[in-house]
Formats: C-alpha cells, sequence, structure tokens
C-alpha cells in the first residue's frame, strides 16, 4: 500500500511537467490550429529562464583574502556576489537562494514576448499550410532554439537549487498512519505540483470567466463567425499564443530544482508530451491535463522494481502502448471533440 | 605505311609488361605502409576521443584540457609537467622520433556507435597513429575493438569496468585507470571501519558493461565484511529523474544506497537521493549512508553539499603530494585556472606513456609500442610505482579512499583523501573470474599491414 502511495505522488511532479506542455499545445492547436513541435523548446527556454536568473544575481567580483591559499599556494581569490555586497552576505545570500521562484518575474515577459515573436514573425506564415510543414517549421525552430541555448551554456547540466526552505522532504506516512519515513516526497515536488494546479485553474479560469476568454472559446468553436461580429480574433489568438508560451516557460523554470536544465530537455519532454495530447484529445484542455497526470502515474508504476521484474523495459515503453491503445480503440482520445483526428 | 599485326604472343607480353608497370607503385605504397597510418612528414598525429556532449561531457571536456597540455609538453613548450618527473628520460621534450605532435579530437557523445564512428574517422580520414581518451566503459570497449581491427593503439582514458582489460582485453589497448575490483578492494575496509559489519545495501546500477561489473566487484567485496545485498535495480543512463527508482529504497529494509552511477547521472542520482531525506533516515536502529564507489572531483562539484560525508573511491587526486602530482597540478592549474580531474590525470599520463613507448620502441609500429609497454615499471607520475601488467595491459598502483568533506574552504576542495590503499591490497591474478577467467586472452597485436 505504501508503495502505491509512494509512486501516485512519485508521479505528480512528472504528471505536473507533462500536463503544463500538454495544456499550452492544447491551446495553440485549438486557437490556431497550429502544431508546434517548438512548445518543448518553450519549456527548455522557461528553465534557462531560471538559470539566467541565478547567474545574475550571483554576478560577483574578486576580493583576495591574504589570509588563505588557492590549490596553487597562491593567495586565495575569493568572488563576493554584488548582492552580498550591497545586501550583506546574509540578505544577499538569500536573494541568491530564492532565485529559481524569482525567475518567475524574469520568465513571464521573457516567454510572452518570444511567443508574440514566434506567431507574428513566423508562425502565421503557415496557417493556410498543411500540417506536415507546420511540423516541420516549428521542429526547425526547435532545433534553433536549442543550439542558440547550447552555444550559451553549454551542453551540460546546470544545476539550479531550491530555496533551502524547500530543499527537505515531508512525511507523508503519518499523516497516513504509517510509519515515519516509510512515504517521504520532497516539499519542492510539492511546490511544482501545487504551482501546476494553480497554473491550471488560473488559465481554466481566465477562459471561462473572462470576456476575452469567452470571445477565444467562441473563436475556438468558429472562427469566421466570430470575425463576421467584427471582433479581431487573430489579435486574441496570437495573446493566446503567448499565454500558452508562457505556461510552457514557468513549467520549465520551476521544474529547474527537479532536473539540472540542458540544452535537449525540451525534446525529452515534447514527444511525451504530444503522446500526452493525443491520449488526452486533441483540442481537448481538460483532456490534456488529465492525461498529463494520468500517463505521470502511470510512468512512476511502471519503474516499480515489482512490476519490472514481470515485464522488464516497460517503465521505457508504457506511454507509447496506453497512446497505441487510446488511438486504435478511441481516435479522438479521452476527451477529444468529435471530428479531430477522426474522419 | 605498315600496319601492326598482332599476335596472341604479343598481346600477351604486353599485358604482361603494362600489368607489371601498373603494379609498381603499389608495391612500393605497400612497402611503405608498413603499419596503420606510418607517419611520413614532420609531425605525428594523436586522435583525442572524447564526450564533449552527454552525461558524462564534464569529463571529457577535462580530458580534452589534459591532452592539450600533455602535447605542448611533448614539443617542448610550458613547463614540461610531469616529464621532469618521469621515471623514464626517453622524452627530451623535442616531439617524438624528431617529430612534432599534432592532435584531432572527436565527440564520443558517450554512445558506443558514434564514438565507434568518430574514431573511424580519425583513423581513415586524419590519419591517427593512436586513439586515447574516453570517458566511459561501454565506449572503451567498443573503440578497443576497432581500434585492433584497425591496427593502432587505444589508451583508454576513463573507463573502469573490469572489462576493459578483463574479458574484453586486446593486445592494441592499454589502460592507465584503475578498475572496479580495486574499488571494492580499496572501500570495503574503510566502509566496514565507518559503517560496521551489520548492514544492508541497496545498489541502483547504470545499466551498462561498467554499471555491471561495479556492482558485482562491490557487492563482492561488502558481502565479505558481512553487510547483505537488499537489491540490485538497473537505471538507464542519462535517465535524468531517478525519483522512481530511489523512492522504493525508503521502505526496503536497507540502511545503505550504493549508487553505481558516474558523471551527470550520479550527480542527479544523489541529488534526488538527498531531496528523498534518505540522509536523515533512521533504519534498523542506524543512520541511512550513501556511497558512490567511483568519485571525481568533477561530480563532487556538481552534486554540492550533497556528497558531505560520502566514501567513494578515486585513480589519483590533485591533493597527493609527490613531486609528479605537485608538477602536474602547477601545470595545469596555471594554464587553466582550476586543478585537474582525475580523467584528467589519467590521459595526460596515458599520453606521455604512449609517447615515451614509442620513443623508446624507436618506431610508431603499434606492435612494437606494445612491446615497450608490456610489463613496463614506471615512477613520478603520481600514485607512486606503478607497472604496466603485461597479461593483461592493467596499470597497477596504489588506489585512494575518498570522502565528502564536510568544510570544504573553497569550491576545489571538497573531497579528502582518507586512505591510500597500498597497490598489494588491489591486485589479483589475471585469469581472476571477475575478469573473464582463464579464457580470456590479448590475442595478436595487430598493426594493420
Amino acid at each position: 500500500m505504501d508503495a502505491i502511495i509512494l509512486q501516485i505522488l512519485n508521479g505528480l511532479d512528472k504528471g505536473s511537467a507533462y500536463a503544463l506542455i500538454a495544456l499550452g499545445l492544447t491551446l495553440i492547436f485549438g486557437t490556431l490550429g497550429v502544431v508546434n513541435f517548438a512548445h518543448g523548446a518553450l519549456f527548455m527556454i522557461g528553465a534557462f529562464c531560471a538559470v539566467t536568473m541565478q547567474r545574475l544575481l550571483s554576478l560577483s567580483y574578486e576580493e583576495i583574502d591574504p589570509t588563505r591559499t588557492d590549490f596553487l599556494g597562491n593567495p586565495l581569490k575569493v568572488e563576493v556576489p554584488y548582492v552580498e555586497h550591497w545586501f550583506g552576505p546574509e540578505i544577499g545570500g538569500a536573494i541568491i537562494d530564492w532565485s529559481v521562484p524569482f525567475a518567475i518575474l524574469l520568465a513571464i515577459p521573457v516567454m510572452v514576448g518570444l511567443g508574440f515573436a514566434m506567431e507574428r514573425g513566423l508562425i502565421k506564415h503557415f496557417y493556410k499550410r498543411p500540417h506536415a510543414d507546420q511540423i516541420l517549421v516549428t521542429f526547425g525552430l526547435a532545433i534553433v532554439l536549442q543550439e542558440i541555448i547550447k552555444y550559451f551554456f553549454g551542453a551540460n547540466p546546470i544545476q539550479t537549487g531550491a530555496p533551502p526552505a524547500f530543499s527537505g522532504s515531508f512525511d507523508f506516512g503519518t499523516l497516513l498512519g504509517f510509519d515515519p519515513n516509510v512515504i517521504i516526497y520532497p516539499y519542492w515536488r510539492m511546490v511544482y505540483f501545487l504551482f501546476s494546479l494553480a497554473i491550471v485553474g488560473g488559465v481554466f479560469a481566465f477562459l471561462q470567466f473572462t470576456t476575452f476568454g469567452m470571445v477565444v472559446r467562441a473563436g475556438m468553436a468558429d472562427r469566421e463567425t466570430v470575425g463576421l461580429l467584427g471582433i479581431d480574433i487573430d489579435r486574441r489568438f496570437t495573446l493566446m499564443f503567448g499565454l500558452a508560451a508562457a505556461v510552457a516557460g514557468l513549467a520549465g523554470v520551476m521544474y529547474t530544482p527537479i532536473l539540472a536544465p540542458n540544452y535537449h530537455m525540451g525534446m525529452d519532454f515534447l514527444v511525451l508530451s504530444f503522446v500526452v495530447v493525443v491520449v488526452g484529445g486533441m483540442g481537448s484542455l481538460p483532456g490534456a491535463v488529465l492525461a498529463g497526470f494520468m500517463l505521470g502515474i502511470l510512468q512512476s508504476f511502471a519503474s516499480m522494481n515489482e512490476v519490472k521484474s514481470l515485464i522488464p523495459g516497460i517503465d521505457q515503453v508504457i506511454i507509447y502502448l496506453v497512446a497505441i491503445v487510446i488511438l486504435l480503440t478511441r481516435p479522438r482520445g479521452l476527451m477529444g471533440r468529435k471530428g479531430v483526428m477522426e474522419d | 605505311m605498315t600496319r601492326p599485326t598482332l599476335t596472341r604472343r604479343g598481346v600477351i607480353k604486353t599485358g604482361a609488361y603494362a600489368g607489371a608497370g601498373l603494379a609498381l607503385p603499389t608495391i612500393f605504397t605497400s612497402r611503405a605502409r608498413a603499419f596503420t597510418n606510418a607517419p611520413t612528414g614532420s609531425t605525428v598525429k594523436f586522435g583525442f576521443n572524447v564526450p564533449q556532449t552527454g552525461p558524462y561531457a564534464d569529463e571529457g571536456l577535462d580530458e580534452l584540457r589534459a591532452q592539450e597540455l600533455a602535447i605542448e609538453h611533448l614539443n617542448g613548450m610550458g613547463d614540461g609537467g610531469m616529464l621532469n618527473t618521469f621515471s623514464s628520460k626517453a622524452l627530451d621534450g623535442t616531439g617524438i622520433l624528431g617529430k612534432q605532435v599534432d592532435y584531432v579530437t572527436g565527440d564520443t557523445q558517450t554512445k558506443s556507435d558514434a564514438a565507434r564512428a568518430s574514431a573511424k574517422a580519425m583513423i581513415e580520414k586524419d590519419g591517427v597513429v593512436m586513439i586515447n581518451g574516453g570517458s566511459s566503459s561501454g565506449v572503451a570497449v567498443a573503440v578497443q575493438g576497432l581500434c585492433q581491427e584497425a591496427g593502432i593503439i587505444f589508451m583508454a582514458g576513463l573507463t573502469h569496468s573490469n572489462d576493459t582489460t578483463g574479458k574484453d582485453r586486446k593486445k592494441n589497448g592499454f589502460r592507465h585507470f584503475f578498475n572496479a575490483y580495486m574499488s571494492g578492494a580499496a572501500l570495503a575496509p574503510v566502509l566496514e571501519k565507518a559503517y560496521g559489519t551489520d548492514r544492508r545495501a541497496y545498489h541502483l546500477t547504470a545499466d551498462y558493461t561498467w554499471g555491471y561489473t561495479q556492482q558485482e566487484s562491490i557487492q563482492a567485496s561488502t558481502e565479505a565484511i558481512g553487510w547483505e545485498t537488499v537489491n540490485n535495480v538497473l537505471t538507464p543512463v542519462g535517465a535524468g529523474d531517478f525519483s522512481s527508482y530511489i523512492a522504493p529504497v525508503l521502505n526496503s529494509g536497507a540502511d545503505v544506497l550504493v549508487l553505481n552511477h558516474y558523471g551527470g547521472d550520479m550527480i542527479n542520482s544523489i541529488t534526488q537521493a538527498v531531496q528523498f531525506g534518505l540522509r536523515d533516515k533512521q533504519v534498523n536502529g542506524k543512520n541511512f549512508e550513501i556511497v558512490v564507489p567511483l568519485y571525481s572531483e568533477l561530480m563532487a562539484e556538481g552534486a554540492g553539499d550533497n556528497i558531505k560525508g560520502v566514501y567513494g573511491s578515486m585513480n589519483w587526486n590533485w591533493q597527493l603530494s609527490d613531486p609528479g602530482t605537485k608538477a602536474f597540478v602547477k601545470s595545469f592549474g596555471e594554464k587553466y585556472g582550476r586543478p585537474p580531474s582525475n580523467s584528467a590525470h589519467t590521459c595526460y599520463v596515458q599520453t606521455l606513456l604512449y609517447a615515451d613507448a614509442v620513443a623508446r620502441a624507436g618506431s610508431f609500429d603499434p606492435c612494437a609500442v606494445a612491446e615497450a609497454l608490456e610489463g613496463f615499471e614506471f615512477d613520478g607520475m603520481g600514485n607512486g610505482p606503478v607497472l604496466y601488467r603485461a597479461e593483461d595491459h592493467q596499470c597497477f598502483k596504489d588506489v585512494l579512499v575518498m570522502k565528502g568533506k564536510d568544510n570544504p574552504s573553497t569550491k576545489y576542495d571538497i573531497l579528502e583523501i582518507v586512505e591510500v590503499t597500498p597497490v598489494d591490497h588491489v591486485t589479483y591474478p589475471p585469469d581472476h573470474p571477475m575478469f573473464g577467467g582463464a579464457e580470456a586472452t590479448l590475442g595478436q597485436c595487430n598493426n594493420g599491414a
């Protein structure tokens, strides 16, 4: 029992990342009808916003400490971050420790701006072209973005830690009446799960309860009629692209303490997120979120030793097996609209 | 005007002369090419095949730094580094056998097929006489096989699997680095002293040759001191998120987690193990402990505070105080502003050892070089006296046991040497069962002629 609860918890954070990326993908597909293969790259760029924020906050100057020596026996050069110099070591150190949450402030304008630029500069020219062309151009864009990041940040993962207050773990087991230390879940993974719930809730509320969201939903259902009413639906859809990019970016920022970001992390998540979208149903926002969490948890179960000893390698293929079964039995996905991906 | 008359005999004779004439140049070239890539000009080219991307890229880039430094020292630039302390004096800083040394690099990507492809390109297109480097045993075994077929020398870089000089040993392949068996033999007594004889270990193991042999070696040596092995779970290389492998450790009844991971994988797995609270846990009335059998400074740097108090083994460390180590650290530190890692040390030393063997053999012929390396004893390269054993081409030297330092003063001072295990304690017979038993042989030398 405890092992099952542990794996459910364990699947939540991966599921959260899948759900957030799939949510953004679905927003873009639902509004613009574009299959955005660059979406994983947006997730990756979000993660590198956190790296950039960490580097900005740790910018430092060198001071020579004559009392100590370095490995060559020369006086030790100590790097003093400017924020520590200005605010004192305690407050300055704390600011650096909190660089990942602070990075949200940087990521929102960067991601929205990047989303606008992508949509206006490139993707709008492909609206009337076949899906295959859209996939090719966005995939190409993903590779370009990936190589740019590799050029500036290198090929290696870069550690970005959670704030110390969230770096420990929470004993879930004692809450549920188990022995101490049996079901433990790291604080930051809980933060990530709650954060993703908040983002998903925010996006749904925005679409459901604002006039803007209502118009966008109307446009998703029937773009031409909305256009005939004199509403500039294109401008609203561009904004939705920016929003979708921001969702992917924030998912990336907050994921960095769980897994050190590297330049190809977007591709790793993208393929899985597409499977999530297909399983959830192309164009269905609730479907994307539901499938994201479901497949995250399923993947976690599949990597249990007991399961792997029965079917070796199942943890690597489980998601694709589920996708095959869903596509064979229900091509529109779990909650997909009729007519999408169906004859 | 007379018309030439064609006779049967005339045609045969003309054909024979023409054939002989055409074949003549190939007789000359095959005589000139007595072995693969025999250097003809004023330079000789080495191939440095290291991971420049992928989970072991940090190690690869440090290996490259060291190899570039070795080339400088061979060509008489810089301060000469370990050439000044090396017991053999066949090299004088004027290149090798009167030729300046040049090099090309390749990216193994830590993948066997990519590594073979880049090694093949370096052999066929760039004409290298040897290949040095690499940071994965899977890659080392693959490239060693390729070099054996192509007829050049392979100086394996960072490879710790028993198989490299065990069941997969090759006459053209040499390894300066220590191996998993030696790690187990060096670690077990230290672990016994620190954690006692009544322990239950859970292994997470990288799913390839290195992981298997390291796990087997550590299991054998810890079971010999009375430990029990609860479980061994294989994990994919480059898995990224290891949480679903770490979570089951919590309630497995184990009180030690052995991470048979390396590079970026080890950084992720130990970080996540700490996030899951394993270090703060008490099991069976004892503090839960983590062991990382193969350590490197670069991994320790990446893992930060998470490695405090964690034991592991190393081939060499810049904090040793012998003259060879000091010379190398000074050279490397002044050029790159950081102390060298143990992978850098191995690749630097191997470059010099190869060059020295060529100089002693008086030829770049791989079979002559192999003969010069076999049974070669040397000193002055860190680790004290070293033997290149003839039977399996494995170096035998002291092994270091390290521990994550509790209060590091700088970011390079994160590991401390707790034990220098004498070479006698880590030596094993060449036909040891973990190394392919009596059937394992080096085979024949191939010079590609």
